[in-house]
């Protein structure tokens, strides 16, 4: 190989050289293009997108959640408030392993095993990163253990935390209810009602009673802290601030004394109470025995004592005075009467013989009056204060069953009485149709014989009942019964009237309810059916007794009460208003299987009548307090 | 004094005044970025600018050092490393699922880092001794030099840094002259291939590629650094958010953001138009190097130049292109910007050859 050609080859590699750099600068300008196409689509094409991105990091809302309101008696007793307490709380998600770490925390402080039991169950509905709590109201001990080995207890801390707290006990879990930890149900109901963001720091919501259906007024607005806060999530400064609204402070009717006096005077027996302002419609009393501890829910009850509660015979979770559904018997008798005046089947003075018994045309069936041998020789006053049977059979025959439906239907009955309450009962009003269509059967006139005293498809509230007595009271103003009589709101600290339920005046003919009344006052003289509730009262009072039954008795069978066990005794009743000459109190009484409504009903409603209007409590129960005070 | 002040202007003289500002430019921005990313941390700060006087200091060594005298190195060095990195296979220390370390004693090493520059030296000097007589023979013996250190850097496993060596042999055989059919014809068949590398690559591996194809179906695991890290670019805009001011960077939203995520502090603060600066200083730095390649009066030094000025881009790139969400985190720091001693000394070092092929040209001649 010559120089020459060695010199050509030289060239020739050379200029392929050259011609591989220019690829080379060709394939590195690709590349560059590459990225400097990729910065545009990011850092100007979709821009917006990325510092949305980038903002949503930097910036958290931290929730602050508001104060809850209080409820107050009328007297401004407390009722439901908060306190601040420190709580023992574990995140699943945070602990290396949840058993040790419970076992840890055990030997380090107390924890029962009902705490313990409560504590599986809330974390078995709770997501793993919700901190759940172990134990409330830990001591300053408690907490100085706990923070002195909190290192090596991962996912455990104390939290300060409100409470809410029912000091009025058992007696005012029906009218207050009770807030309980948010749950997957409350909150698919709050997402539905897109109230979702105001319960973002919160973690309990009303459950039952004024908590749950004034849960709006009372729950507040929940304040919005704007941090930005770093990858760890810690917040490195506060941009801006949304504080908390509180929520409304509640005023009851509701006298905090009156009400613990009813529960007082009810004993061992179960039942309903509610005593009404005839008036105004606000609620006096609402009293459903037995009653519940509500502190019991508030952070989540253990499941034995709910069992409990929920199994128990008694069923204390029954709101006897709103739900409960029973025959009124006959304190039914002055609004049939009333009927009877206003419907042109009665005058006053139109009287009969009454035998014992009735029976209808062309039957030999016997209905029979409560007073063996019959009352004799009955007008309407004395229909109403003896309680005569077969006066109302009678009527309640010449009426027909649809006339005393739609007449009984003005004083409320049979439908809901439209209380600030959830879960109100409509109770039973019947009539043809309602029979047709629930049973697809006609009406039987033995059926109408019965209706008349109270008695079979007839089922109501004592809450019904004691707006039918506010109206005998009041003069026929159909009233919408209300716990709340004002709010309060938490900056002005200014209480604003509640508005009052709907009113409606019923056309009455003075003359008529007079005469009934005049009945319903003979109910309570020498003579009448519950004379002996009334002795020695400084007011005067108009009542009705009644009785309802709860074993069907078989005809010619006579009624023993020794011989029937308490749960077989008929429930009793009664209703009454006080003073008559301008009523201020109007109340209704159902004491389950109380037997006779004069002999344990009446005498509760005296009670309540006497510390409302005189300010007398009974004799025993100001013992009692003496005692407490010692 | 003055024949001390004479040998520093001579030492001196063999450094590029273009490359020289070039880099100085990079390292400049490289430490306004890492003291923001640090939370200007006096720690980080300081470390870095040793690293860059260390650095530099290499880079004019190497500038010194004559081509011909660099390509003796050559050899030795690929055999060491290789013999190392069979050390590693053998009795290697595993981290984090793959054995790549060697424990000397006092300290721990990664032979593969040796391989970066040994690779193509030794090729360069291999090509340059048969220079006369280049054929085929010697494209395949390249080729197996350059295939025994690139699979056993991928069965420790390391994909990153066995692609990487793998890129810069191949440049050098390009350069070299390999010819177009080869090239195409490797290609095709490497395509028809990636199934079954899919199949022999490790699940951590597949895992990363599909997480770069879907960021979001790991937004908390392997997703999160690219998730993070676009979020940051692209809120960074047109402009920038200003240096010390991205709120990415800031609040510890980017993960390695003073090393290999730097660029996603650098286009969050500094923004699109950074971002065209910064490329622009790379294609700058890679635009020189090939022009010293073409004026290199030897084959090794033609081949060392093209090659190493490729290979720095090729980081940029792998780096930029990994920040931004379009290539695998393969944990590949971004050229002159990242903080770190070992890469930034491998990097000047590459410089300072690059230096060195340009100023010893005359020399050479003469």
């Amino acid at each position: 190989m010559g120089f020459a050609t060695q010199l050509k080859n030289l060239d020739r590699e050379l200029a392929r050289f050259h011609g591989r750099l220019k690829v080379g600068a060709a394939f590195v300008a690709l590349l560059a293009a590459a990225l400097l196409a990729r910065g545009f689509y990011l850092q100007v094409v979709q821009h917006e997108h990325y510092i949305q991105r980038a903002e949503s990091n930097r910036i958290s809302r931290v929730p602050t959640a508001p104060n809850r309101g209080l409820i107050l008696d009328r007297n401004d007793r407390i009722l439901a408030e908060n306190y601040s307490a420190y709580t023992l709380e574990l995140t699943r998600a945070r602990t290396d392993n949840l058993e040790a770490t419970l076992a840890e925390v055990g030997t380090l402080i107390e924890i029962t095993p009902g705490q313990l039991r409560r504590f599986r169950r809330l974390l078995s509905e709770s997501h793993e990163f919700e901190t759940v709590p172990l134990k409330s109201k830990l001591t300053d001990e408690e907490v100085a253990i706990i923070a002195a080995n909190r290192y090596r207890l991962p996912g455990v801390e104390v939290k300060a935390r409100l409470f809410r707290n029912y000091q009025a006990g058992p007696g005012m879990a029906h009218v207050l209810g009770f807030v309980g930890r948010i749950n997957d149900r409350d909150l698919q109901q709050l997402r539905d009602d897109g109230r979702e963001q105001n319960y973002k720091g919160s973690a309990h919501i009303g459950k039952t009673g004024l908590e749950q259906s004034y849960e709006t007024l009372l729950h507040g607005r929940t304040g919005f802290d704007q941090m930005e806060t770093d990858a760890s999530g810690r917040a490195v400064r506060m941009l801006s601030r949304i504080p908390p609204v509180p929520g409304k402070d509640l005023r009851l009717h509701l006298d905090a004394e009156l009400q613990a006096v009813a529960e007082h005077a009810f004993g061992d027996y179960l039942g309903g109470l509610v005593a009404l302002d005839p008036n105004t419609g606000g609620v006096l009393a609402l009293v459903s025995r037995p009653g519940f501890d509500p502190n019991l829910f508030v952070d989540g009850i253990d499941p034995e004592t709910w069992k409990s509660l929920n199994e128990s015979a008694d069923r204390p979770m029954v709101n006897r005075a709103l739900r409960g559904i029973y025959p009124p018997g006959s304190t039914i008798k002055p609004l049939m009467a009333l009927a009877g005046l206003e419907l042109g089947l009665r005058k006053p003075s139109d009287s009969i013989s009454d035998p014992g018994f009735f029976s209808l045309p062309n039957s030999s069936h016997q209905f029979r009056d409560w007073k063996r041998g019959g009352h004799g020789v009955v007008d309407l006053r004395r229909s109403i204060s003896q309680s005569c049977d077969v006066y109302y059979y009678k009527l309640a025959v010449d009426m027909g069953v649809d006339r005393m439906h739609d007449y009984l239907a003005q004083f409320g009955l049979g439908e809901k009485t439209g209380i600030d309450l959830d879960g109100e009962s409509s109770g039973l009003l019947p009539s043809r149709d309602w029979k047709q269509r629930r049973f697809k059967q006609p009406w039987y006139p033995g059926e109408t014989v019965i209706a008349g005293i109270g008695q079979g498809y007839h089922l109501t509230t004592p809450l019904q009942l004691a707006v039918a007595a506010a109206m005998l009271a009041n003069g026929g103003v159909r009233i919408e019964p209300r716990l709340v009589q004002a709010v309060r709101d938490p900056l002005t600290h200014t209480w604003r009237p509640q508005p009052g339920g709907a009113r409606a005046q019923l056309a009455i003919t003075p003359k008529h309810l007079e005469v009934v009344r005049e009945g319903m006052m003979d109910v309570m003289r020498p003579g009448g059916t519950a004379a002996r509730s009334a002795a020695g009262a400084s007011y005067t009072v108009a009542g009705k007794t009644g009785t309802a039954q709860v074993v069907g008795i078989k005809q010619g069978a006579r009624y023993d009460a020794d011989r029937l066990t308490r749960k077989h005794l008929d429930h009793a009743l009664f209703i009454a208003y006080a003073p008559t000459e301008n009523p201020t109190i109007a109340v209704a009484v159902m004491v389950e299987n109380g037997g006779s409504g004069s002999g344990t009903a009446a005498p509760i409603a005296r009670a309540v009548l006497d510390y409302y209007l005189t300010g007398k409590r009974p004799g025993d129960m100001k013992l009692e307090a003496e005692n407490a005070a010692d | 004094m003055p024949r001390t002040s004479h040998w520093i202007v001579r030492r001196l003289s063999h450094l590029d005044g273009i490359l020289l500002t070039l880099v100085l430019v990079l390292l400049s921005i490289s430490l306004a970025v890492v003291t923001s990313a640090s939370g200007q941390s006096p720690a980080r700060i300081s470390g870095h600018l040793i690293n860059i006087g260390l650095a530099l200091g290499v880079m004019v060594v190497m500038a010194n050092v004559p081509p011909h005298l660099l390509s003796r190195v050559g050899p030795p060095l690929f055999v060491a490393g290789v013999v190392l990195l069979i050390g590693v296979a053998l009795f290697g220390e595993v981290r984090n699922g793959s054995r790549r370390w060697l424990n000397l004693g006092f300290m721990a090493f990664q032979p593969s880092e040796l391989l970066k520059l040994a690779l193509p030296l030794t090729l360069a000097w291999y090509f340059q001794r048969n220079e006369a007589v280049l054929r085929a023979k010697h494209f395949l013996v390249a080729g197996v030099l350059l295939l025994v250190p690139f699979l056993l850097i991928l069965r420790q496993p390391d994909l990153g840094t066995a692609l990487m060596i793998g890129a810069s042999g191949f440049y050098l055989l390009f350069f070299a002259g390999l010819p177009w059919k080869v090239i195409l014809g490797g290609g095709v068949l490497g395509a028809a291939s990636l199934p079954v590398v899919w199949g022999l690559m490790h699940e951590y591996q597949q895992r990363r590629v599909l997480t770069l194809l879907d960021p979001t179906s790991d937004p908390l695991g392997a997703g999160y650094h690219i998730i993070q890290s676009t979020i940051a670019i692209g809120s960074g805009g047109m402009f920038g958010k200003g240096w010390m001011q991205g709120s990415q960077s800031q609040l510890d939203f980017i993960p390695e953001r003073t090393t290999d995520f730097v660029f996603a502090v650098f286009g969050e603060e500094f923004g699109y138009v950074g971002a065209i600066f910064l490329v622009g200083l790379y294609l700058a730095i890679v635009a020189r190097g090939l022009v010293i390649a073409a004026r290199a009066p030897t084959l090794f030094g033609r081949l060392m130049a093209a090659t190493l000025s490729l290979n720095l881009f090729t980081y940029a790139f792998v780096n930029m292109g990994m920040v931004s969400g379009i290539l695998p985190v393969v944990g590949v720091p971004l050229p002159l910007m990242s903080y770190g001693g070992t890469a930034l000394i491998t990097l000047l070092l590459g410089v300072g050859i690059l230096m060195s092929v340009a100023t010893h040209r005359q020399l050479n001649k003469s």
